[in-house]
């Protein structure tokens, strides 16, 4: 489904990814952890095209989103993406957040948008706080938002980049909560994160990440529990 | 002596408030033709095309690096006089063509800064997150980024508001009889430039005055929904949505 070809990419002399190749199959979870500056966000934001590689290819479903043609628009409805900072409009309520996209670019009616924007609030447990903004409410219920935000496009795959980083530790829990619900609802997921115990849980499969490659990747009972590389052992050994 | 002064003092006022419709009028039309260049322009200078780029900042440093009233005279009479020169027949601007013309241009070029201000003060972290619910960069420019951006915008726009008024002045130079040529025309009658000059003093703050509440009063409204900012606010206007 996602095939990812020598992917590299430079911000000026700094080369964060230095080669990546994978391929992440339909529906399949992966998590991809490893040491701050590693370039796992990076190599999250090249798949949506929200950084632009500096050479290689993404292929999502047999399109090659890196050719120059290719209708970037079109490729990210089916890629909902959630931010560490949740990125929610502050001018908006939270309906109007979730709306904002159906509306405007699939061009869909007021109330049906309204409909699936209050069935997402629900899956979230947040129906209650359709007509709010969001700064009023908590990081883990932005948080939250933001996952109903991404879903209202009904994407296809949905990309994670470290969603619980930015919040305090009690609220981590109603955060992973509903993204272990969506794990179970077939969708293919990329999730880039410092909870292990969630990456092992949830996951297909581990990408262990360090500079700018992916070093090691397996299940996560085997990359876990008898990870091969040194690299691997020490960092597991520092965070678990 | 102090008869005197108010005599003038309450006689020149009346004068100063006709031409205060002048000062008034031109600004408004600057005004609304500045935001609309402004935002045209500040959309322009942040473009990636080059085409559009190159001309905007050429507009905005020209503008902003030369006087207002050499701008005045510039199009007032050597722009006329090329037009003159290029039709072979005599040919001039209304003076109040000339007001509206320059006044807006010039502050096209201020307000083009603040938007531009304005824009880059919205966290980057704004546009990624609608791009990436596949919003085209014109879309998220227009719903997410701009709203924002303009909020940032108002209280240096009504600076440039109440300074574009105060720079009407200027336009007596080539004859337009607003709030200051209007004292000027009073006291070379009634030699009594103090009380003059202090009515002209007073009839310009007081439209400044109103100006800035105008100003407070927009920012209060439309910052409705920072309830981090004004929390009453912000609930009475949750309760009407």
């Amino acid at each position: 489904m996602i095939e990812i070809k020598n992917l590299h990419k430079s911000f000026g002399h700094l080369e964060v990814l230095k080669g990546v190749t994978e391929t992440i199959a339909e529906k399949e979870i992966v998590s991809v952890i490893g040491p701050s500056g590693s370039g796992k966000s990076t190599f999250l934001r090249c798949i949506n095209l929200l950084e632009e590689p500096t050479c290689g290819e993404i292929v999502i479903n047999g399109e090659s989103i890196t050719d120059k043609s290719h209708n970037v628009n079109k490729m990210r409805e089916n890629l909902g993406m959630v931010f560490q900072r949740f990125n929610l409009f502050p001018h908006m309520t939270v309906m109007d957040n979730i709306t904002l996209a159906p509306r405007k670019v699939k061009g869909m009616g007021k109330s049906e948008a309204e409909n699936i924007g209050l069935q997402l609030l629900q899956k979230v447990g947040l129906a209650e706080k359709a007509n709010v903004y969001p700064n009023t409410l908590s990081g883990g219920q932005q948080q939250r938002v933001a996952i109903a935000r991404a879903l209202a496009m009904q994407p296809k795959i949905m990309l994670f980049d470290e969603p619980t980083s930015a919040l305090d530790p009690e609220m981590v829990g109603e955060v992973l909560n509903v993204i272990r619900d969506l794990t179970k609802e077939g969708m293919t997921m990329i999730i880039v994160t410092h909870e292990m115990g969630f990456a092992r849980e949830v996951s297909d499969r581990v990408f262990f990440m360090d500079e700018g490659i992916v070093m090691e990747q397996g299940k996560p009972a085997d990359l876990f529990s008898k990870p091969q590389l040194k690299r691997t052992q020490d960092f597991l050994a520092k965070v678990l | 002596m102090m008869n005197n002064f108010w005599e003038n003092y309450w006689a020149v006022l009346p004068k100063l408030v006709g031409g205060a419709e002048y000062t008034i009028k031109i600004t408004i039309i600057a005004v609304i033709i500045g935001i609309i260049i402004g935002m045209l322009m500040a959309l322009a200078k942040m473009s990636k095309h080059l085409w559009l780029k190159i001309p905007a900042n050429i507009y905005i440093e020209c503008l902003r690096g030369t006087p207002l009233f050499v701008q005045i005279f510039l199009f007032h009479y050597g722009v006329s006089s090329l037009i003159k020169e290029f039709i072979g027949q005599p040919f001039s601007f209304q003076i109040m063509t000339t007001a509206i013309v320059v006044c807006g241009l010039n502050s096209g070029a201020y307000v083009a800064e603040i938007f531009r201000a304005g824009i880059q003060s919205v966290d980057k972290g704004q546009m990624e997150a609608a791009r990436s619910l596949g919003m085209s960069h014109t879309k998220a420019m227009f719903y997410v980024v701009l709203p924002q951006a303009v909020k940032q915008a108002i209280p240096p726009l009504g600076n440039e508001f109440v300074v574009l008024l105060k720079d009407t002045s200027l336009l007596s130079a080539i004859g337009l009889t607003e709030i200051f040529q209007a004292g000027k025309i009073y006291t070379s009658v009634h030699m009594a430039p103090f009380p003059t000059y202090l009515g002209v003093a007073t009839v310009y703050l007081a439209l400044t005055f109103v100006i800035t509440r105008f100003v407070n009063w927009t920012e209060r409204k439309i910052s409705a929904g920072d309830s981090h900012r004004r929390p009453k606010k912000a609930k009475a206007s949750r309760k009407g949505v």
